[in-house]
């Protein structure tokens, strides 16, 4: 029903009164009238549903008067008294958390980058100080590579026991058996919890719950000791991430949450087994995001949904696993939308839930935050604990100073997150690296993080370690773990934000330092670990310099251990070229070295990895640096020609890039056998391959040494064959790839050839693949022109561009109406014979029904105008019918169909020149006037173009009045919105003035100075000058002088403007009227207001610069004497404006005299004087030293200095 | 800090520049600056030298290394410091 919609749409669940349950009739209902007092049911709720937006500031739910008396709804109030609260934060963050849309990161990485959780932060203490030993950390990644060794075989081993029938499911897992044969794991999962029973067990227990999660805030828990935990699960495998996703099984986490006791950190009220939980925030699941609708259920719920008697609270099976596979997690229910959500659901415990954790918006120390979530009582929960910090000793008293830094950047309002991030970094030595460092990257590495938060964060960490310098050293690992993932991000941002921080790092703990936290993971069994690694590993090198690093990447890209090593070093050389673009060149013989055995590698991988190396290297040094290549272009080439599949790929990328830089002959060479191999792959289905095979046929045929001959003859046919096929058309960017190999074929083989093979998809029926072909043959035919291009193929041409523009789609590009008009260019004159056709087409168009369609022959006609104007009169006459049809149009009412119309009928005009316009200017104009007022920005600026053009051009043809009415609608158009409309309606002013004199103009113009909108009195000062500049000064000065005696602020400040704006327009000229306007500026110099005296001064800046060299010293100086008490002012405007004056005045008087000025206050008593003084001081000498020399003031001498400068003295 | 409404960056433009000064800058600073500035202005003009060279009775390239010399201290040394 309409009303129970509407009320469970409006009101606040929790509001008073009860909603109507849900009936298909509600004039069934009976209800109770004691219940709802007056008779009226439906009191309180809206009878129908609101369509519009048209009533939103009534109400929506008005109450009954006579039970509540007259109260605005709950919500409203709500509203009001958290508005305060919410001023500064984005309104929408918290709303659009509320509606389950996404903005965490985790839930939108796809398989591979979601392989960052199974990196652990290192197996060191939390607090940084322990620190495993390098030799520690290879150990670890060694035993972690032989794990996945095993795993590996075991799989197989799995497998093929399953082909034969064997395998039994229930014996042993493969992650038991994992567990049961590596020795050397320290801690297991199933050992930790015992600490966690023994504290559970010490708090008053009830009775252990059958479920029951530690997710819920924990600070809370220990202030409430009735939310008791269930023994079973309080194994750390519910709420944990199974360790990995195959690679490395069961380790890693697991490991991680034994070796970490560090609780007095970061865990929430917790006393003893937070170090757990903290593990289990650092690598939760991402599929387990908290979402109130997604939450365990408490034990407080499940009592009160089961009774107590009948039921039995079990002990979990003795073989209950819990699940530990991350894919069936992941599957776990998604967050739900509760808005969309209709079934049932508990309105008030949600409610009690989201206050529960609204609860905490306040914290001790950091104040109101715009929001504080569960998760977040994990990192922070230990400022909440309400201990009094002057009982803790100093570390401890730092962590939570770093803490609530940490915070207030995390989830503060925009101007806390400043104050802490600039506090943040002034104070990160004090605070330690640890205190601050620590909770950062927990966050870091929580799974339900933000975008938002984690650009702050990330920032966060940078700044910090700006400034830890050395002290960062322990972290460095830690920190490479967490930002290294954000290097493949998507986002390019963060891309370029995990560069600067790595490259931070780098500079701060040093080279030795980075490379031994790097070397363990170069031979990394995860080929994610070693992907993000190399990145890290070219950053690192591009920041420290890649002489410096290139001793360790030669080192292992020829590690002989390890085949992972290879690639890695490769891939390091790659990223560090694509990094250091240039910067590569001076090293580039020792980068070559690195990744050149890697060329005849015995691994796929590491050959692939190579060649790649080399093609960035190529393309950066290009087009300098063969001689380095030299000793790979042997190997580089035999793999050319050796190789199949996706190792050719790489290679023949390598070839691609390397050719362009050999000399003429070696280019041409390479380049003939290449073009074999290339057009062999034409037809390879790869898509990969085929973007190289692209890329590489571009570089080949661009060499000189191709002949066009060979390339019509062996390229160009197959490379029609195999590209241009219409799904090439469907994927955008490989459409654009064979568009740039096809002008790039037409380059070297001529322009006919390419042409003939494209006309006939220039009929095809696919529109994109049309779209495609007409864009290939715009580009070829504009930029080779069409002289070889004979009659039969030109009328074969212009047959499929006229078919492309018949059929071309109303939502076409702009790009492919510009492509249509470049060819029409291109044919100029030869398209002569097909100009009626051309027109005919247009004029049916320009009056289709639809308006797209209407819309694009405007356009087109904007195309076509200067083609038939050089086709000879009869193209003239065809556009003076085209122009009559479009202005019998301009009653257009789309927008943007009007502005296109008037486009075309300026590009008419342009062409064929007013006299000989059809409709004359005389029609014309009257009719455009109206249009001026239009709202429309494009429409405005079409119509302003186009009347400035008359008016420019015509403007005699047109009677004064008719101009006079323009002006008036000028005038709005000086305020519009778009810069070039209104330069286009100020210089419009100007030729009117031409036309018709300066008078009546000016007296428009004089008058519109009284209007309230600063904007509009701006331009019309603009205007003014303008004015003045087109139809001579002494026109127009004498009014706007006249105009100044007007005792109304807004008209004087205008006045000054327009002289500023003048003096600046007319330059040199103004020499004749310094001595006209100096009393007027000199008055305005010593007014009381303020802005009075900077447009003053603005207009002597612009005043003395242009007399400067033309003898009105004396002026200038009398301007200069009221100028000077000016500078005292400290408005920024103002000063600006006097300093630059005065600035100016030295170019005109010389900086002697400015000097002189200057001398007075340099050594003032009071400091204030002395600043403004020594300003104007260095602003002379900087601008004008040698000249002063002459000037200083002569200093007699005192003991034991001499200060005279006698040689000034000398006389011959 | 920022005064005089003009964006730090001039001010640290200008204090790039060796004879420029502020508000603490003592006589002498100033003075030995001008001097610098003046011998400089002789020595990099022909003419000028040759003019005190003629003056002087000394060679033009003797009297450009004098003046070269002097313009360590110009003015001799630089007062004591009072206190602080």
């Amino acid at each position: 029903m309409a009303d129970s919609v509407e009320d469970t749409s409006t009101k606040a669940p929790g509001s008073n009164g009860k909603v109507v349950e849900s009936s298909s009739d509600l004039s069934a209902l009976k209800y109770d009238t004691e219940l709802y007092g007056n008779g009226d049911k439906y009191a309180g709720y809206d009878r129908s549903i609101e369509t519009g937006g048209s009533n939103n500031d009534v109400p929506a739910v008005s109450m009954a008067k006579g039970r509540f008396g007259i109260t605005a709804p709950r919500e409203f109030i709500d509203e009001l008294q958290t508005a305060e609260h919410d001023a500064d934060e984005d309104p929408f963050k918290e709303i659009l958390r509320m509606r389950g849309i996404n903005r965490v990161i985790a839930d939108r990485e796809n398989d591979y980058q979601k392989r960052r959780h199974t990196r652990k932060l290192s197996n060191e203490r939390g607090d940084g100080t322990g620190g495993s030993t390098y030799a520690d950390r290879v150990r670890a990644v060694q035993l972690e590579n032989e794990e996945a060794e095993l795993v590996a075989k075991i799989k197989k081993a799995e497998a093929s026991g399953r082909q034969a029938g064997a395998s039994k499911w229930d014996v042993e897992t493969p992650i038991q058996q994992v567990e049961a044969q590596a020795p050397q794991r320290r801690k297991r999962w199933d050992q930790t919890p015992a600490d966690v029973r023994s504290s559970v067990a010490m708090t008053p227990q009830r009775r252990s719950r059958w479920d029951e999660t530690p997710r819920v805030a924990d600070g809370a828990a220990s202030e409430t000791p009735k939310r008791t935990r269930s023994r079973w699960d309080e194994t750390p495998m519910l709420d944990r991430v199974a360790p990995d996703y195959g690679a490395t099984p069961a380790g890693g986490a697991a490991i991680d949450y034994g070796a970490t006791p560090a609780g007095r950190q970061m865990a929430a009220g917790l006393a003893t087994p937070a170090g757990g939980h903290m593990a289990g925030v650092l690598t939760q699941q991402p599929g387990s995001v908290v979402d109130a609708r997604n939450q365990y259920q408490t034990d407080e719920e499940l009592d009160a949904l089961l009774p107590d008697e009948g039921y039995v609270i079990m002990e979990a099976p003795a073989s209950y696993v819990a699940i530990r596979t991350p894919a069936r997690k992941l599957m776990s229910t998604p967050a739900a939308e509760i808005g969309g959500v209709a079934g049932f659901r508990m309105e008030a415990e949600t409610e009690a839930r989201i206050e529960a954790m609204e609860e905490v918006r306040e914290v001790p120390g950091v104040g109101a935050l715009p929001f504080f979530r569960a998760e977040d009582m994990q990192v922070f929960g230990q400022l909440l604990d309400g201990q009094d910090e002057t009982e803790l000793d100093a570390e401890a008293r730092r962590e939570r100073q770093a803490l609530r830094l940490v915070l207030k950047i995390k989830n503060g309002t925009q101007a806390q997150r400043k104050v802490a991030m600039r506090q943040l970094g002034a104070r990160a030595c004090e605070l330690g690296a640890a205190a601050v460092l620590n909770p950062v990257l927990a966050l870091l590495m929580a799974a339900g993080l933000e975008d938002q938060e984690r650009h702050v964060l990330v920032k966060a960490a940078d700044r910090a370690l700006q400034r830890l310098g050395a002290q960062a050293r322990p972290f460095v690992h830690r920190i490479l773990v967490v930002v290294e993932p954000l290097l493949i991000d998507e986002d390019r941002h963060a891309r370029a934000e995990a560069r600067e921080v790595i490259s931070n790092v780098s500079k701060a703990a040093g080279l030795a330092a980075m490379l031994a936290a790097l070397r363990p993971d170069v031979d990394h069994a995860d080929e994610y670990v070693r992907n993000t690694t190399a990145r890290a590993l070219a950053v690192v090198a591009v920041a420290l310099g890649v002489a410096a690093a290139l001793p360790f990447l030669r080192a292992v890209g020829r590690s002989k251990r390890a085949w992972q090593a290879r690639q890695t070093g490769a891939r390091a050389v790659r990223h560090t070229a694509e990094l250091a673009r240039a910067g590569v060149l001076p090293h580039l013989r020792g980068l070559v070295d690195c990744v050149g055995a890697g060329l005849e590698d015995e691994h796929q991988a590491v050959r692939s990895a190579a060649a790649l190396a080399l093609a960035a290297l190529a393309e950066a040094a290009a087009p300098y640096g063969i001689e380095a290549f030299d000793s790979v272009l042997k190997p580089l080439w035999l793999g050319v020609r050796r190789q199949r599949g996706p190792g050719l790929a790489a290679f023949l990328k390598a070839v691609g890039f390397v050719v362009p830089l050999m000399d003429v002959e070696h280019a041409a060479h390479y380049a003939r056998e290449a073009l074999h191999v290339v057009v062999r792959e034409f037809q390879s289905p790869d898509t990969q391959m085929r973007a190289v095979v692209l890329r590489v046929v571009q570089q080949c045929v661009a060499t000189s040494g191709v002949s066009p001959s060979l390339v019509r003859t062996d390229v160009l046919p197959d490379f029609v064959r195999c590209f241009w096929a219409r799904r090439a058309a469907l994927d955008r960017r490989h459409a654009r790839h064979v568009i740039d190999a096809t002008v790039a074929l037409a380059a070297a083989a001529g322009g006919a050839p390419v042409v003939e093979r494209l006309v006939a998809h220039l009929k095809d029926e696919s529109a994109a693949h049309r779209a495609m072909a007409v864009d290939a043959v715009a580009r070829t035919v504009s930029e080779l022109g069409i002289a070889d291009i004979d009659a039969r193929l030109e009328e074969l041409l212009m047959d499929g561009v006229l078919y492309a523009f018949q059929e071309l789609p109303p939502d076409a590009a702009r790009t492919e109406l510009d492509a249509l008009g470049s060819v029409l260019r291109a044919l100029g004159g030869r398209a002569a014979p097909y100009l009626q056709q051309i027109a005919s087409a247009l004029l049916w168009r320009l009056n289709n029904p639809s308006s797209a369609v209407r819309q694009q022959a405007a356009a087109l006609v904007a195309h076509v105008a200067p083609v038939a104007h050089v086709c000879g009169g009869d193209g003239d006459d065809l556009l003076a019918r085209i122009a009559t049809v479009l202005f019998e149009c301009l009653g257009e009412e789309f927008p943007d169909v009007l502005a296109a119309l008037l486009s075309a009928l300026r590009a008419i005009v342009d062409v064929i020149g007013l006299p000989a316009m059809q409709p004359p200017v005389a029609d014309l104009l009257p009719r455009l006037a109206p249009i001026l007022k239009n709202r429309h920005e494009g429409v405005q600026e079409a119509c302003i173009n186009l009347v400035g053009r008359i008016a420019d051009r015509a403007a005699d043809r047109v009677p004064a009045r008719e101009w006079m009415r323009c002006c008036f609608s000028l005038l709005d158009l000086l305020r519009a919105y778009r810069k070039p409309v209104r330069r286009a309606a100020v210089a419009t002013f100007g030729f009117i003035a031409r036309a018709i004199g300066p008078q009546d103009v000016l007296a428009t113009l004089l008058n519109n100075l009284r209007v309230q909108d600063r904007q509009n009195r701006v331009c019309t000062t603009v205007a003014i000058a303008i004015v003045a500049e087109s139809c001579a000064p002494f026109t127009v000065l004498p009014a706007l002088m006249n105009e100044y005696r007007v005792p109304e602020l807004n008209v004087q400040n205008g006045v000054l403007k327009a002289l500023a704006f003048l003096f600046e327009y007319i330059g040199d000229a103004a020499r004749d009227y310094v001595d006209a306007v100096a009393p007027l500026i000199a008055d305005a110099l010593v007014d009381r207001d303020l802005v009075h005296r900077q447009q003053a001064a603005a207009i002597m800046k612009h005043l003395a610069l242009a007399v400067s060299g033309h003898a009105c010293d004396r002026p200038m100086l009398h301007l200069l004497n009221h100028l000077w008490p000016n500078i005292f002012e400290t408005s920024p405007h103002a000063i600006c404006a006097v300093l630059e004056a005065i600035e100016s005045c030295r170019v005109c008087l010389g900086p002697a005299r400015i000097l002189l000025y200057t001398l007075q206050g340099m050594f003032h008593p009071a400091r204030a004087v002395r600043d403004v003084y020594w300003r104007i001081y260095n602003m002379t000498y900087v601008a004008a030293q040698p000249a002063l020399v002459a000037f200083y003031p002569r200093i007699e001498d005192s003991s034991p200095n001499n200060y005279r400068r006698y040689e000034l003295d000398y006389v011959l | 800090m920022d005064k005089f409404g003009m964006h730090n960056q001039t001010e640290q433009l200008y204090a790039r520049y060796e004879g420029t000064g502020n508000a603490d800058t003592t006589r002498y600073e100033w003075l030995t600056n001008q001097h610098r500035d003046t011998l400089a202005h002789y020595v990099m003009d022909d003419s000028l030298a040759m003019f005190i060279s003629i003056a002087e009775g000394e060679s033009v390239v003797r009297t450009k290394f004098k003046m070269l010399e002097r313009m360590q201290q110009p003015c001799g040394p630089p007062p004591k410091k009072e206190d602080s």
